[in-house]
Order: C-alpha cells, then sequence, then structure tokens
C-alpha cells in the first residue's frame, strides 16, 4: 500500500513537468503582448515597453524562459506579475483559500445531500418519490447555473432578505452558502441520479438476497453491503467533480463577487500574465492527481476485492 | 483488514488537505467591513489597480481613482474645462517655452514633509529616467533634457532634466524644448504628482503605501477586495474632502456591484453594466447619472491596408453618412452615447459646432459620394474590434447601417481580447478600420487631434499622414498664447473634415448611479466620479 502511494506521488513529477511545459507553450503562442497590453489605448512609449520586458527576461526565447520559470519555482518562487508586481505566490495565497472554502462547502452539499436523495429514491425505484426526484433533477441538469444564480439571489436576497445578494466578506460561511448551492446544484443532480441508479440495480442482485436470506439486520444490508458496493461509481464522479467545481467556478464566482481562483485566472489569462496562468493551472493539476489518488485509494476501501501493491 | 487498512491511508490524506486549508484560511487578512465600511465613509466600485500605486505608472482607471484621492498635482480641472490651481499658486509663461511654478506656502505631505519646489522637481526627473520604466514617463517628453534622461536606446546620460531648475523653496521654472501654448494644462494629468523624500528610499514599498499630499490619506489595501483612504484632516486645496473617508471596492462583475448598490451595500457605481441599463433610473431614482464627459469613439481606417490606400477623403465622408448615428445611440446603445458632430467632444476647451453635414445620417447622398469617390475598393471593408468590451452589438449595427444605406458591404472583424485588438494595431495588421477610443488627457481640443493625427503621433494606428495638415498642427502650437492656439486647431479641426482621418461615431457618457445613503455625486471633466465632495446623508 505504501509502495504504490509512493509510486503514484512519484509518477506525478513527469505530469506535472509535462502539463507547465504545455500550458507555458500555450500561453506564449497566444498573439498579445501583455506589456503593451498594459499600456492600453492611449498614447505609450516604445521604449519603455522593451524596457520593461528586458527586466522581466520575456525578450528571451520560450525555452529559456521556460527554463527560468522552472529554476525559480523549485526555489519556492512562483514569479512575479507582469503589471501588480505583485509575487503571484501572494496572489494564490489571496484567492486560494476563497476557493477551497466554497468547494468544500459546497463538495459537502453535494456529498451528503446528493447520495442523500440518490439513496432515498433507489431504494424505492418507480414509486412517486423516485419520479419526484427523477424530475428535480432533470430541471437542475437543464438550467444552466447562471439561470440558478440569478433566480436564487432575486429570491433570497432581494424578496426575502434572507442574505445578501453578494459575498462581501468571503469568511462569512452564511454569505457563502448560496454561492455554495448554485455552485453544487449541477453535481448534486448528477450525484442522486448516478445513487439512485446504482442503489436501484443492486437492489436485485444475487448477494442481497442472500444478505437478506442470511436474516441480517436490515440497517446491515443496506448499510454496509447494498451501499459499499453501489458507491465506486459515485465516488469516481465525486473525485473528478473536485477539480471541477474548483476551477468551472468563474460563473458563479462571478455572480455573486467571490474573488476565487477562477476569476484570477480569467484574469490572468485576458491580460497574458503568463506566469500567473501556469502557476495556478499547475495547482490545479496538482489537485487532480491528488483527488485521483484518494479515489483509487477509496475503491480499495469500498470493494475488498481491490488491492494495491 | 484490507479495507480498514487503506482507510487508514485515505483518511491521513484528507487530514493533510484540511490541515493546508486551514492553515490558508487563518492567514488571509480579509477585511471584516461589512455594508457600507466605517461611519461617515463612502463606498465605490473602483476595481483592482493595475499597478502599485505610483502615480507616473498608472494610467488606467481604477488607479488613478485611488491615487487622485492620495496625490494633488500643481493644477486641476473643474467641469467646464478650466483651470482651478491646487497645489500651485501659478503657472505662467511669456513665451510659451519657459514656465514658472508658484506653490502654494504651507502645503504638507501626510507625513508632515513640507512640498517644496524639489519634490515636483525630484518626482518629474525620477518619472522620466528610463531606468524606472514608468509607463507614463513619455508625458515629460517636452521638457527640455528629457532624451537624456530617457533616450530611446542604452543607459541615460544624465541624472535630471536641464530643464527644470529650482529657484527657491516655492517656485521652479520649466524649459521646454519647443513652444507648447497649452502645456500649463497638461499639468493636471495625476502623473505631475510630487513625492516625499520616503518614497526614493523604497519605490516598491511606496507603492503598496503611498504618502501623498491629496485629501485622503492612505489606510489599507486588501489586495482584489478593497482599498481605503481617510480623510486628511491637514489638506488645504479646493478640493477638500467632505466625507471621513472612501472605501474603493473591487467587484468581478458590473451587475454584482450594481445590486449592491440597489440594497444599499454599495454607495456609488460609476458605470451601470448593459443588462440593467434599461432599468437603473427606475431602481436608483434621483440616484441615476447621465452625464457626457470628453471622450469619443471613431471609425478608424488603416490607411495602409488595401482597401483604404489612397482612398479618397469623398468615400470616407459617404461611409460617415451611411450611418445613422441617432437610432444606435437610442437602441442598439441604450442611450449610453452621444451622437458625434466633430472630432472634439463637448466639455473640451475648442469644442466647436462644425458647418457640415458629413456627420448626419443621408442615405442618398452617401451614396452619391461614395460613387464620385470612386467606391470602397472590392465593394467592402471590415471593422477590427475586441470582443471583450462589449462592441459587438454596435459594430454589426454600424455595419448593417453602412450596407443599407449604400450597398457596401461591411463586416466585424473580431479580436478575442484587446491585447489581440493593439497588436494588430500597432504591427500595421487591420485589415480595414478599427475601431478607436481617446478619453480627453487634458481638456484642449489639440490633445484630440494633435496625438491622433500628426504624422509622428504614437496613438496614430491608422497611419493617418498629410503635410498639410501637419504643418497646421505645428503652427498651431507655435502660437503665442493659448486662445490663438486653441483657434488654430480649431481651424485643423475643419480642414480634417475634409480629409477624414477617422469617422467619428459618438461621444461617451457616463451612467453610473449612488445610493440613498448619499449625495453631491458629480462627474468631471473625463468622466470620473468626484468622491472628494460627496456627503453622507
Amino acid at each position: 500500500m505504501g509502495r504504490y502511494v509512493a509510486r503514484r506521488l512519484l509518477q506525478m513529477i513527469p505530469v506535472f513537468i509535462g502539463s507547465t511545459l504545455l500550458i507555458f507553450c500555450m500561453m506564449y503562442a497566444l498573439p498579445g503582448d501583455p506589456v503593451r497590453a498594459m499600456m492600453g489605448d492611449q498614447a505609450y512609449d516604445p521604449t519603455v515597453v522593451a524596457s520593461i520586458k528586458k527586466e522581466l527576461g520575456l525578450d528571451q526565447p520560450l525555452l529559456q524562459q521556460y527554463v527560468n520559470y522552472m529554476t525559480g519555482l523549485f526555489q519556492g518562487d512562483f514569479g512575479t506579475q507582469i503589471a501588480s508586481q505583485r509575487p503571484i505566490a501572494d496572489v494564490i495565497a489571496d484567492a486560494f483559500p476563497v476557493t477551497i472554502r466554497l468547494t468544500l462547502f459546497a463538495f459537502t452539499f453535494v456529498t451528503l445531500v446528493g447520495i442523500g436523495l440518490g439513496v432515498v429514491a433507489g431504494l424505492r425505484p418507480d414509486t412517486l418519490r423516485d419520479r419526484g426526484l427523477l424530475t428535480l433533477t432533470l430541471v437542475l441538469v437543464s438550467m444552466p447555473s447562471f439561470v440558478l444564480g440569478f433566480l436564487l439571489q432575486y429570491l433570497l436576497a432581494f424578496q426575502w432578505s434572507v442574505t445578501t445578494p453578494t459575498v462581501t466578506d468571503s469568511t462569512d460561511f452564511s454569505q457563502l452558502m448560496l454561492p455554495a448551492i448554485v455552485l453544487a446544484s449541477l453535481s448534486l443532480a448528477y450525484v442522486a441520479r448516478l445513487t439512485r441508479t446504482s442503489i436501484a440495480e443492486n437492489l436485485r442482485s444475487d448477494y442481497m438476497r442472500t444478505a437478506v436470506a442470511k436474516g441480517l439486520p436490515r440497517r446491515r444490508v443496506i448499510g454496509v453491503h447494498l451501499m459499499r458496493n453501489s458507491l465506486i461509481p459515485v465516488v469516481t464522479f465525486l473525485g473528478i467533480e473536485l477539480g471541477n467545481l474548483m476551477t468551472g467556478a468563474i460563473v458563479t464566482e462571478g455572480i455573486f463577487n467571490v474573488r476565487g481562483i477562477g476569476i484570477e485566472i480569467y484574469d490572468a489569462l485576458s491580460r497574458r500574465e503568463g506566469a500567473t496562468v501556469v502557476g495556478i493551472a499547475s495547482l490545479m493539476v496538482l489537485i487532480y492527481l491528488a483527488a485521483s489518488l484518494i479515489v483509487d485509494l477509496l475503491y480499495a476501501v469500498l470493494d475488498p476485492r481491490i488491492r494495491y501493491a | 483488514m484490507r479495507g480498514a487498512k487503506s482507510a487508514k491511508w485515505v483518511a491521513g490524506a484528507i487530514v493533510v488537505a484540511l490541515a493546508a486549508t486551514a492553515c490558508g484560511g487563518n492567514g488571509d487578512g480579509e477585511g471584516k467591513s461589512k455594508g457600507s465600511g466605517p461611519a461617515g465613509y463612502v463606498s465605490i466600485d473602483v476595481g483592482e489597480p493595475q499597478k502599485p500605486l505610483i502615480p507616473a505608472d498608472t494610467n488606467e482607471s481604477n488607479g488613478s481613482y485611488v491615487i487622485q484621492s492620495i496625490f494633488t498635482q500643481l493644477l486641476d480641472f473643474d467641469s467646464k474645462g478650466e483651470i482651478v490651481y491646487t497645489n500651485a499658486e501659478s503657472v505662467t509663461s511669456d513665451d510659451s517655452k519657459t514656465w514658472t511654478v508658484k506653490l502654494k506656502k504651507g502645503w504638507k505631505f501626510h507625513n508632515g514633509e513640507e512640498v517644496t519646489s524639489k519634490s515636483y522637481v525630484d518626482a518629474w526627473n525620477w518619472y522620466a529616467n528610463i531606468k524606472n520604466n514608468q509607463q507614463n514617463s513619455f508625458w515629460f517628453q517636452d521638457i527640455k533634457g528629457y532624451d537624456d534622461v530617457h533616450p530611446e536606446k542604452g543607459a541615460p546620460k544624465a541624472e535630471g532634466m536641464s530643464g527644470l531648475k529650482v529657484v527657491d523653496d516655492h517656485t521652479f521654472t520649466i524649459e521646454l524644448k519647443y513652444k507648447m501654448p497649452y502645456f500649463n494644462y497638461k499639468l493636471g494629468y495625476t502623473t505631475w504628482a510630487p513625492l516625499p523624500k520616503v518614497f526614493y528610499d523604497d519605490p516598491k514599498a511606496f507603492g503598496q503605501k503611498p504618502v501623498g499630499n491629496g485629501p485622503y490619506t492612505f489606510e489599507k489595501w486588501d489586495h482584489k477586495k478593497l482599498i481605503q483612504v481617510k480623510a486628511w484632516d491637514g489638506y488645504q486645496g479646493p478640493n477638500k474632502a467632505k466625507n471621513k473617508g472612501v472605501q474603493f471596492k473591487a467587484y468581478t462583475t458590473l451587475e454584482a456591484a450594481y445590486k449592491d448598490v440597489v440594497s444599499g451595500n454599495l454607495d456609488m457605481i460609476r458605470q451601470v453594466g448593459p443588462t440593467d441599463l434599461p432599468k437603473y433610473k427606475q431602481d436608483l431614482g434621483d440616484g441615476a447619472i447621465e452625464q457626457p464627459y470628453a471622450a469619443i469613439q471613431t471609425l478608424t481606417p488603416a490607411f495602409y491596408s488595401k482597401t483604404f490606400k489612397d482612398i479618397d477623403p469623398k468615400v470616407l465622408q459617404g461611409l460617415s453618412m451611411a450611418i445613422d448615428r441617432d437610432t444606435i445611440t437610442k437602441t442598439v446603445l441604450n442611450n449610453t452615447r452621444t451622437p458625434a458632430k466633430g472630432f472634439t467632444p463637448p466639455g473640451v476647451k475648442g469644442y466647436q459646432n462644425l458647418d457640415t453635414d458629413v456627420f448626419t445620417y443621408n442615405p442618398a447622398k452617401a451614396k452619391q459620394l461614395i460613387k464620385e469617390g470612386g467606391g470602397v475598393p472590392g465593394n467592402k471593408f471590415t471593422v477590427q474590434y475586441n470582443t471583450d468590451g462589449g462592441h459587438k452589438e454596435w459594430v454589426t449595427a454600424v455595419c448593417e447601417s453602412i450596407r443599407k444605406a449604400t450597398g457596401v458591404d461591411c463586416a466585424g472583424d473580431p479580436k478575442p481580447d484587446f491585447a489581440t485588438d493593439l497588436e494588430a494595431r500597432d504591427n500595421d495588421q487591420v485589415k480595414g478600420m478599427y475601431r478607436g477610443g481617446w478619453v480627453a488627457d487634458y481638456p484642449v481640443n489639440a490633445n484630440f487631434m494633435k496625438e491622433l493625427y500628426h504624422t509622428t503621433a504614437e496613438a496614430n494606428n491608422g497611419r493617418f499622414s498629410n503635410k498639410e495638415i501637419d504643418g497646421l498642427m505645428n503652427k498651431a502650437d507655435n502660437a503665442k498664447s493659448l486662445d490663438e492656439s486653441v483657434k488654430a486647431f480649431q481651424e485643423v479641426e475643419k480642414k480634417l473634415v475634409e480629409h477624414m482621418p477617422a469617422i467619428p461615431l459618438w461621444y461617451y457618457r457616463i451612467n453610473g448611479g449612488h445610493g440613498k445613503n448619499v449625495d453631491n455625486v458629480n462627474v468631471d471633466f473625463h468622466g470620473d466620479l468626484e468622491v472628494w465632495a460627496v456627503t453622507t446623508k
């Protein structure tokens, strides 16, 4: 087990280097010069542009720039933003906790409510409550998140004044609740449907009949035998979804004024702040890798037949 | 057994992840301010400044809002574009070449240091020096000796500009390379602010925590969230703060900011987003602000392109007359613009009523002029714009209008973002016309002509070049007094109609607003809300 984890961790290194190089090349290939763009519409001085580029090493060839960047990175230096001249590590440290809070909030919501609803519906397939859940999730799946966002914002903040329309303080969990729910709604629907199908299918399987025939208490039949087997596809989905929730929050972050990593990477992209984009994207790569490792380990917990050596 | 053992690993991984988040959560010093902030403070939606807060390194509107609150230059302008002296007692010149500045006595920086001639001269020399890479350094290029501190290549040859001379603590002189009757108007730009001595110890730290001589003192900067400044009791200028302080709050979208104004969490918004424009007057009532300011949008032909190389100006006049400005500004643009009637917007010294019908919609005459001028080569052209700035709608409408009126085919040439758009303009890769925009740097008509259509102008991306016009502009620059110069530029503007270096479309209006908690919200000549005059109720 320990060796397996160590091997997986080692595998992350080439993936990390490869993905950063790829993103670096993509940023380089984009048209538009970040230093020139900073000068804007009005008059500007090309001498200053050249001088700034020289100072930041942006006039060097691509590979040299990449090597410089990686050398800095291994010394713990993410680089400096071109316009604001702030260390990129600071920029990430500002935005990341906000995103993580929002994501964990949404993720908890998805897991608890999604699996809960799925189990409730799946245990009694084709009944009224099952149909009701299918309809509800269908609505959630088909509704774009900005529609739901604006709708809930209008109802909860303006009509009923339950919460503030935008997030002014991202450490306040009561303010984060609305964006978290909106962010969670789509995956919630998927998780509920996935759980429901999986449970409904496994209900009819042989081992379930055996467990019931053995005279095991119902709580144990469902809680251990049924749940453990049914959750494998759900866990796979949740693992990938954790990454999606983090990066895919741009729309929701925009509506509710949450200053997270999504907005940050979007801003950096439109300003051609290459080092910032690469920095954030590499972190996301690491998170995806870690999430998939955890998912793989969870398989072994759920299904004793799976072993890692 | 296997399962239980794996579970430990998973649990371990989760604990590590949670611990990492917890550290992050405690680490950031977030503003606990809710609602409109401390009592007596007013708040406005101003996003994160792009650059550190150094006057000569800031040319975008977020940063200049904050700089303007912390620093005061020699002079400022009223809403009509007339000079109001702030830190200067007077700025005078007998020959438009050597200018004498007299400072008001007793002015201090926020740290108690006195504002003297040296505070200005040293700062300007620092700004202009190429070593310091200041974005607005070219603003000092009219001063004698600028080329020594800011050579096109290589290291600077001198520490200071020879044209700047300190006479005594409160007097200094500026000698220019050439005559410039409106030079004093340039001094109203935030770039000309003085710096205290502490700046030179550590410019980088200063940019995060500036010390100025303006109506507000710097309080705090929570990056991407909030900048807070406090009214300064020691301020002696005419624009002394009438509130206790200002919070510049960053919003991710215009819509989010607007919602906060409506719900009372934010006091002022600079621009209402397109989705809220149709109803903002109803929502905000008396708080709705709609006012023109000195900025213009144009369609600028690239005179190097296949289509517009050696084009007969009559064709451009015809295209101009084929654009139904009234209808487009009213419908597509929701009244956020005023149809243009010339190259200079109102609110600028020298604004005049041009006696011409070139800017009036007239399909019949448009068709005729284009025919007389030999038509548009290929009978079609493109308009380049950036898709991230909300320009698509009006470009489409303008093209439709031209096509309907004259049969000339016109299509948009979208670039994904502003950076790409600018690059194509700089490298002479525009295929037809491009979307041009210009906001007044100083409220004199020269700013809207010399900087855009002179052969040597940096922002002349259409590469318009006409010896006659160049000559007239140079002559206007050499006029004896400001009034004569302004008049001469008015003649230039009349000539421009004959040559059409660009097709003026419309002047900008600000569509902003304020909530019920504040009052006295005014707009200055380049469309900024005057935060110092805002009062709380």
